[in-house]
């Protein structure tokens, strides 16, 4: 895509309040996730910073409007809520990127390779598919988790695992469509081999619907993280993310201290809305034309 | 290799396609018993063609008629269902990979539509090297003077090499493709319909650069067409298809004076230009034109043959020479050819 015709989309892209708005939020969220360790003002990591006298500490926000430690409250082994939560998104920004980028990396490939072979690579690759596609993706998730153990690693490689699969389908239906076309024949009467052809020829031109898809699946992946973790499956719990802190502050939830779980919560919801509103207003722009 | 062996020679060339239909389509009730059927549609059948080096055969025949099926099992893109390719007396039709290798350098073609022919995301200068990358024919560092070189050669400005091809016209895309398939300097081009989807003010232009193209590469050219004053501008020799058969193939000349094909009648009394030939009535009676997938018995083209006697139907007519005025060969596959 050149430089005229990204100007173009992003006044098309203008128009809607709503995309904007999740353009806003997502840049938001991921800069302060990147900067967390300036923004927040203690370490949650660092637990020579925790003191049991400020564990569940009230927002202080609540009667004294400014930016302190313990603003959004404290936990119950006296983490700063805020601190915690912004490292936190981090965590889960980072597993939702890094997840997103393994799966469509497998299953654009995937795709890529059974629709341009065709027969049976194609079956077998898409028979796969649509098994993993008959079960819940929690389910394999979980399934995953529990026999492999915690580890921000291993849940970005269990996520890519359900995920792959959109991207396959996607890449291997306008693979199907671009493998019409004259110029996969011209590339074959030249003598060009057929892994160039699929890596060099066809790729670049699918590109498109698989960004689309990528984007919408973020907030999905980071969703699928969150819940995991909050079932205690995910991240571990000395670096926590999103869906670990919800997790711990639903245990107290009952006794009174709503902001453990409701302030991590609110940042998930904000998280995966603008993600969301962005990834659609994406597709809506991308998908009629295909632009390329 | 003997001097006088043809570049190309295709025997009994046969391409099927299978019909994909449902399950439920395909069932049917044979004496009572349940039988799957496979259909085919006949694309190509048992065509027999030969190329003498230097020369324009010209392949015409309506729409659907298996042309391009016949030029892309030539150049390895389908795998014939029968019959062989020999290119320089070399059957080639099955090679693979490396061994198919240096006959995709010999081999170029040159395709209909020039928007899809040219990959949208490479830019002018990466498509018309490309052939000469995969055979290592130029050196990295001379292949973008060789380029310009070719863009030159074939009307465009060099200094367009780093457009995509959205920024360039029909006509000046066509251009590109002509030059991505000189440049891996080939003996044979197989053009299918290169200027069918081009303004008629360009067509004359990409015509006359097609012809000045061959005269300096010496190249030979199977040319598909169903334009017939393109034809007989341009080629030496024409053979015309029907259903999937050749039915008449002769000498430029010889069959745009004699065509003794009742179809080939019916195809040039279409063109309004040409009134040495007048449309008799009675050489076409009305009939559904046939698909390629049930083949009748006889010959192919006698469900709308004004002519058709018995022996039509029950037989088919081989393609078998017929003596010829010019000395040239003439042939023809009809049971009762017209002579007048
Ligand atoms: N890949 C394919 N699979 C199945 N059927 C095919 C395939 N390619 C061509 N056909 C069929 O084979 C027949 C001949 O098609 P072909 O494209 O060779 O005709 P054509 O003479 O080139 O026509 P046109 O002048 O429209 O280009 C048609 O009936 C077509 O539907
Ligand atoms: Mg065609």
């Amino acid at each position: 895509m050149n430089w005229h015709a990204l100007r173009e989309s992003w006044s098309e892209f203008r128009e809607s309040p709503a995309g904007l708005c999740g353009l806003f939020l997502t840049t938001l969220l991921f800069l302060a996730a990147l900067l967390a360790p300036l923004l927040s003002p203690l370490n949650p990591y660092d637990l020579e910073q925790l003191f049991l006298e400020n564990s569940l500490k009230v927002p202080s926000l609540l009667d004294n409007w400014a930016y302190e430690s313990f603003m959004l409250g404290s936990d119950g082994q006296g983490r700063c809520m805020y601190s915690a939560i912004l490292y936190g998104l981090r965590i889960s920004l980072y597993v939702g990127v890094a997840s997103t980028l393994l799966s469509a990396l497998i299953g654009t490939l995937a795709g890529l390779w059974a629709g341009y072979q065709g027969g049976r690579t194609d079956t077998l690759i898409m028979r796969l598919a649509d098994i993993q596609l008959s079960f819940p993706a929690i389910l394999i998730a979980l399934v995953i988790m529990s026999l492999w153990g915690q580890g921000v690693g291993k849940i970005i490689i269990a996520i890519s695992a359900v995920n792959w699969v959109f991207y396959a389908r996607t890449a291997r239906a306008s693979t199907l469509s671009e493998k019409e076309k004259d110029y996969v024949d011209a590339a074959i009467s030249i003598g060009v081999s057929a892994p160039a052809i699929m890596l060099s020829e066809v790729l670049p031109n699918i590109m498109a619907p698989i960004i689309v898809i990528g984007t919408v699946r973020i907030a999905n992946a980071i969703l699928l993280e969150a819940t995991l973790s909050f079932l205690g499956l995910g991240v571990p719990v000395t670096e926590p993310s999103l869906g670990a802190l919800v997790n711990e502050g639903y245990r107290v939830l009952f006794s009174g201290q709503w902001w453990v779980s409701v302030f991590p919560g609110l940042a998930l919801m904000l998280v995966v809305l603008g993600i969301n509103q962005l990834g659609d207003r994406l597709r809506d722009i991308l998908n009629p034309r295909l632009k390329r | 290799m003997t001097v006088n062996q043809p570049l190309l020679r295709v025997e009994g060339l046969t391409k099927h396609f299978p019909v994909q239909k449902g399950l439920l389509d395909r069932i049917s009730f044979q004496g009572g018993r349940l039988a799957l059927r496979s259909q085919v549609v006949h694309a190509v059948n048992g065509v027999n063609l030969v190329l003498a080096r230097g020369e324009t055969l010209a392949l015409v025949g309506e729409s659907g008629c298996g042309k391009s099926t016949l030029a892309k099992t030539i150049i390895g893109l389908h795998t014939p269902t029968a019959g062989q390719v020999y290119f320089e007396g070399q059957e080639i039709s099955r090679l693979q990979g490396r061994a198919r290798k240096p006959f995709r350098k010999k081999i170029q073609m040159i395709f209909q539509d020039p928007f899809s022919s040219l990959n949208p995301r490479k830019k002018v200068m990466d498509i018309i090297a490309a052939p000469m990358k995969v055979h290592g024919l130029v050196g990295k560092t001379d292949r973008q003077t060789k380029v310009y070189e070719l863009m030159e050669k074939v009307g465009l400005h060099p200094a367009y090499a780093n457009r995509y091809p959205h920024q360039f016209s029909g006509g000046q895309r066509q251009r590109i493709g002509i030059a991505r398939s000189l440049a891996s300097l080939p003996e044979l081009i197989i053009a299918d319909e290169p200027i069918s989807a081009l303004d008629v003010s360009i067509q004359a232009q990409v015509l006359n650069l097609l012809m000045a193209m061959q005269e300096e590469f010496h190249l030979t050219y199977l040319f598909v067409s169903h334009d017939l004053s393109v034809v007989k501008h341009l080629s030496n020799r024409v053979a015309v298809m029907y259903l999937g058969f050749l039915v008449e193939v002769a000498e430029t000349e010889a069959i745009f004076l004699k065509p003794a094909h009742p179809y080939t009648r019916l195809l040039f009394a279409a063109i309004p230009t040409l009134d040495v030939l007048e449309f008799r009535e009675g050489d076409q009676q009305e009939g559904e034109v046939p698909t390629p997938i049930d083949l009748t018995r006889g010959c192919p083209f006698h469900p709308r043959c004004g002519r058709t006697q018995a022996l039509c139907r029950e037989m088919r007519p081989e393609l078998t020479s017929l003596a010829s005025v010019s000395g040239g060969e003439h042939l023809l596959a009809c049971h009762y050819p017209v002579r007048d």
